[in-house]
This record gives structure tokens, sequence and C-alpha cells, in this order.
């Protein structure tokens, strides 16, 4: 299964403000996509309690798997997300 | 129309000054009835997975009305929680099981808390939003009020059992005139938000959830009494007595003193030059926060942005005292550019001036913005270090800094050891400021953020006051200052008691300047010290309060 493994950049971790902005992607790709840290249980990446759960801070290296049709993009996409700091990044409006 | 039934009530006043308004009650979380047996387990699946549908629309259409960005942030992402695909399968699972939506959904949530409080650090604190979430959801399912924050449609005085932040988001302070809580500290979530906002509160006070709704009721912070069942005449009296009180704390002016004249600095705590009002009512800054300049970046300020930054503020008060602290950041408090690692126990790792020991080359850069700062406005500024342990870390600083030219030379006395050491970090220093928030972390052995050890960090503590005291007979003896900045200096009745201990300045939020100099200037230097007697020979905060109080009264 394609796999991207990807160092959380922003600056709360997945958390808060970073963690919606990560879940609210995976919902609009509509693949189904897990993530885990290290060699810990996948967790369904749309959910915001399971990566939450993850505790992941940071610095923290998640990987994220897919599968299906599109599947690569779709982990490229999420992975270049992950990799910037989006708690620097303005809010839409703010 | 409630019957008008006189009932005083008594709690901890933590916010000052008076109101009077009509009590409504925030609604408290539903109960849960005992289980009920499920027929059709479909249904009951549809019922519950509505009752999550509605807490989400409800911190949805919340998060649209919130005024504040970083409130709206907060509710989108408990909105997005409630809606979660996970909360929703352990629910239906539940169902499945036999089990009815109330008691499914109270399962599930308190599963996934149990989840995030394993994750730790600030994943567990989003674990009261399953708490919210869950009695939304539950309130939903079993046809309740919606718990929250409520709306009469005029100004009243908020009752609750207790306050977390989700609730108070939306509080306006030009509707709800006070608060009132059954329980909470004066370190909780209430008193921290009823001294933002400046309005009166009292915490910890039975029996304020067992007024009706609607009874017109006074309240006063300061000796956390609260009168329910008084007529609307009354209650008009008070409103207006109060505004004139107000007036006249607003008006007075001038340098901080006692009654018979001891003059005791009122400084403020900012944390850059907009957090100075127009027409300030303090002789200076006690503690300038250099880290707004630090926060949000990748790479350091340049030597030009800082030097920028500290000018405005030594402009602003050019013949006053300005302390500014160099950067108080660390593990706790992480900042990219430093690029420090996580560690197990932040509180406890490399923060403070401590970061100076991997990264000497950030505080260097910050004393040459300063002393360039100093130069340009022809003014001294006080420059003091953070979370200073030892006296050798204090001669350091210390060399550092008047290498540069700096004259005026402190630390924080945050850290026990410091405080023990208080005359010895004198020898190597001009002043000393305590910061009694983190003195009390470390004092106490209790996490700033731990809501249940609330009670070991209140400021009232004897051996918190006893380390103070400690440090200004140091200062006393080296004939050097010794102030306070932090929650404790921005209590009118505690400020009495540290200037009886010796201290001589007060550092604190503009808000709370005026009733600390009114309260100053109702006692004098002799009174102010049998505070601090009374204070330090009590057994504990709530017994230190009340002898002061009632020396104060009489």
């Amino acid at each position: 299964m394609p796999e991207r493994t990807v160092t959380v950049a922003s600056r709360s971790g997945l958390h808060a403000r970073p963690a919606k902005i990560f879940v609210q992607a995976v919902a609009r790709q509509g693949t189904a996509v897990r993530i885990r840290v290290g060699d810990g249980k996948p967790v369904p990446a749309n959910s915001m309690l399971a990566v939450l759960s993850l505790g992941a801070g940071h610095g923290t290296e998640v990987t994220l798997d897919a599968d299906g049709p599109g599947a690569e993009e779709v982990l490229d996409s999420l992975a270049d997300l992950l990799s910037r700091d989006l708690d620097a990044e303005e809010a839409p409006g703010a | 129309m409630p019957e008008p039934v006189l009932d005083a009530l008594r709690g901890l006043g933590i916010s000052p000054g008076r109101a009077a308004g009509r009590v409504h009650k925030m609604a408290g979380p539903p109960l849960l009835p005992a289980p009920v047996a499920v027929a059709d387990t479909g249904v009951e699946t549809a019922r519950a997975v509505r009752g999550l549908e509605s807490a989400a629309g409800e911190l949805t259409a919340r998060a649209e009305g919130a005024a504040e960005p970083a409130a709206r942030e907060i509710l989108e992402a408990q909105a997005m929680i409630a809606a979660d695909p996970l909360l929703r399968e352990s629910v239906e699972q539940r169902v499945a099981a036999g089990s009815d939506a109330a008691h499914a959904i109270d399962a599930a949530c308190a599963e996934h808390r149990e989840a995030l409080l394993a994750a730790g650090g600030y994943f567990a604190e989003r674990a009261s939003d399953l708490d919210d979430i869950k009695n939304r959801a539950v309130a939903a399912v079993l046809g309740l009020p919606m718990p929250g924050l409520p709306a009469p449609g005029h100004p009243f005085v908020l009752a609750a059992d207790d306050l977390a932040p989700a609730d108070t988001v939306n509080l306006d302070p030009g509707v709800v005139v006070a608060l009132v809580t059954e329980k909470g500290g004066p370190t909780s979530h209430t008193a921290i938000l009823a001294r933002a906002l400046g309005i009166p509160a009292v915490v910890a006070c039975p029996g304020v959830m067992s007024i009706a709704d609607g009874t017109w009721s006074s309240v006063d912070g300061g000796t956390g009494e609260v009168r329910a069942g008084i007529d609307e005449q009354t209650a008009a009296e008070v409103e207006r007595s109060a505004r004139a009180a107000r007036d006249r704390l607003a008006t007075a002016t001038g340098p901080g003193r006692t009654a018979d004249g001891h003059p005791v600095k009122l400084l403020l705590n900012i944390g850059s030059v907009a957090d100075i009002p127009a027409g300030s009512p303090a002789e200076g800054v006690g503690l300038f926060r250099s880290e707004f300049l630090f926060l949000d970046r990748r790479t350091a300020p340049t030597h030009q942005e800082q030097t920028g930054a500290y000018e405005a503020v030594l402009r602003a008060f050019p013949e006053a005292t300005v302390v500014i602290r160099t950067l108080d950041a660390g593990t706790d408090k992480p900042l990219p550019f430093l690029g420090l690692p996580e560690e197990l126990n932040p509180a406890l790792g490399v923060r403070g001036l401590r970061v100076s020991r991997r990264s000497p080359e950030v505080l260097d850069a910050q004393l040459d913005a300063l002393a360039e700062a100093a130069r340009a406005s022809g003014t001294s500024p006080w420059v003091m270090a953070p979370m200073v342990t030892t006296p050798g870390e204090a001669a350091d600083f210390a060399r550092r800094a008047r290498a540069r030219g700096l004259a005026d030379v402190g630390v924080m006395v945050e850290v026990p050891a410091a405080a023990l050491h208080a005359h010895r970090l004198l020898d190597e220093l001009d002043f000393l400021s305590i910061g009694t928030n983190d003195l009390s972390q470390y004092t106490f052995a209790s996490d700033r953020q731990h809501g249940e050890l609330a009670d070991l960090l209140d400021p009232w503590q004897p051996a918190l006051l006893q380390l103070i005291a400690q440090c200004a007979e140091a200062g006393r003896a080296a004939g050097k200052p010794v102030g306070v900045c932090g929650e404790a200096a921005a209590d009118p009745l505690l400020a009495t008691v540290l200037v009886g201990l010796g201290v001589t300045s007060l550092s604190m939020s503009a808000r709370s300047v005026p009733a600390v100099r009114d309260a100053l200037a109702r006692h004098t230097l002799d009174q102010c010290r049998e505070h601090a007697r009374l204070a330090l020979a009590a057994a504990d905060p709530g017994a230190a309060r009340a002898a002061v109080r009632e020396a104060a009264a009489a």
C-alpha cells in the first residue's frame, strides 16, 4: 500500500488549527486515508478524535497510507500539508 | 415573578466590585436517567445520531456567532468532533449492543475522552470538549434544554456550577454584569476571565444554583456576598453606587502610596507598546514581556527590529521605570527558531535563562538591542532575566548586561531556590521581581494548568507569602527594590499584604491598577504590616483572606 512518512511541521503539532485543517483536507479527498505514529496502530485520518489521540506534537514523524486509484496524489498533497507550519499560515478571512 | 425572599449567600470574592441584576443560571449538564430497554435498535440508533447532529449543529451555530477568530476556531473544531465518524461509530456499536441512545452517547464520549487523556499534554486538554459534546447530545436526546449561556435578552447575573472556556467564549461583559459559581477557586477559569473582563465575581458560593431564574440579586465581588431576592429598586441603587465607585476609582490618579504616604510603585505588565492605554494610570512598566517579537518566526528578529520595538516602549515612559524581561521561552513555550527538542517535563526543563546555556547568542543579541534602544531613547531601562535559579546564574547575567552599559540589572524570582537565596542574588543584582504564578507552581509542585490543584496555586498560600517575605527582607537589608508581578499583585486586598511584607512595587494589567491604588490609599503602612502578619500566620489561604478582610473592615 502506498505510504508517506512526514514530520509534523506545525508548531502546535497535530492539534488545534493544524489538526482541523488536516482532517478537513482528508475528508475532502474522499479516499480512505490512515495515519499512524511509528509502528503504532493506523487510525482513520478523517476522524478528528483519532488524529488528536495520536498525540503527534511538533517534529513527530507520522506515516500516511491510502489505497485505490489516486492514492499516490492524495498522499502527496496531504504529506505536503503536514510538512508546512499550518499555525503560521493566515486563517482565511482573519 | 419569583417569590421575593431575601437569601444571603457567601462565597469567595475574586474580582472586586458590586453589581446587581436578575440571576440567570446556565443550564447544567443533563442527568442520565436509568437505562431503558431498547425495543428497536434501528429507531434508537437514529435517535442517538440525531442527538450528535444537534450537538454539532449547535456548536456550528455558536462558531458562526463568535466574534473572536480564536473562539470561532475552537468551536469549529468542537463541532467537527461532535460530527466525528469514529464517535458516531462507537455510539452505533453501543446501541447495537443494547444500550439506549443517551447511555450510548455517554459511554462513547467517555471512551474517546480516555483516549485523548492518554495522548497527554495539550491533546488531553481537548478531553473537556467531549464532556461538552456529550452534555449537548444527551440533552438533545432527552429533550432537555441545551446546556450553555442563557440569553434572557437583558443584562443579568450569570450563575453556574462552574465555567469552562467553552461556556464563556461568547460571554458579553456588557450583558453579564456579574459571575457567581457554586464551585471553582481563585485561580479557576471563572476567576481569570472575570478579572480580565473587569466584572465582579464570586466563586465557591454554595446555594447559588438554587436561586430561581429571574430573581433580582446583588453581588459583591470583594466580600463574596450574594443577596438574592432584593427588589428591583434596591438593585437599581446598587448599580448606581457601583457605577459611582467605578468612576471614583477611574478618576483617582497619581503615584501609588499608602494612607500615610509610603510610596509603592504601581506598574504595568505589557506584551507590547499597544498594551499601554492612553493616559496610562501607572507609573511605568514593571514587566515588559519581550516574547511577542519572537513568536511566529522561524528565524530570530533582526537587531533593527528588536531595537525599534524596545525603543517604542522606552519612549512611552521616558521619565519612568521600565523593566524589560529578556526572552522567556523554552520547551514549555516553544519557539520554532530556537529548535529546542521536546522534553518529558518542559516546566522543569530548558526554559527562561536556561535557554542561554544552549543558545547564548540569542540573549547576547537581545542585550545588544536593549543597550542600543536605551542609548537611542536616552533612557535607562531595567533589565531582568526569567527563571533564574542560582546566584551564579544571576552573576553571569549581570556581567553580560553590564558589559553592554545596562546599569540596572535584576532577575525574576520564580524558583524557590532563588527566593531562599534572595540575599545572595542581590549581592550580584540591583533588583528582584517576584513572578508569583511560577513561584507558586514550583513551590507547591502543582502544574499551573491543573484544574484539580487550583487550591494549591492560590496566591494567598501562607508558604508562598513566606517566600515573598524572605525576598522583601533581603531587599530591605540591601536597600534594593523587590517587586511583585503576576496575579497576586492585581488582588487589591493581597496588595496590602504584599506591601506589608516589604514589597516596593506591584505590576499588573492596566485594568487592575485603579482598585489596587484605592486599596493602598485606604491603609497605612502599619495596617499593611498587620495584614502581612495575619496572612503569614494563617493556616491556609481561606483563613488568610478572612483574617485580612476582617482587619481591613475594622
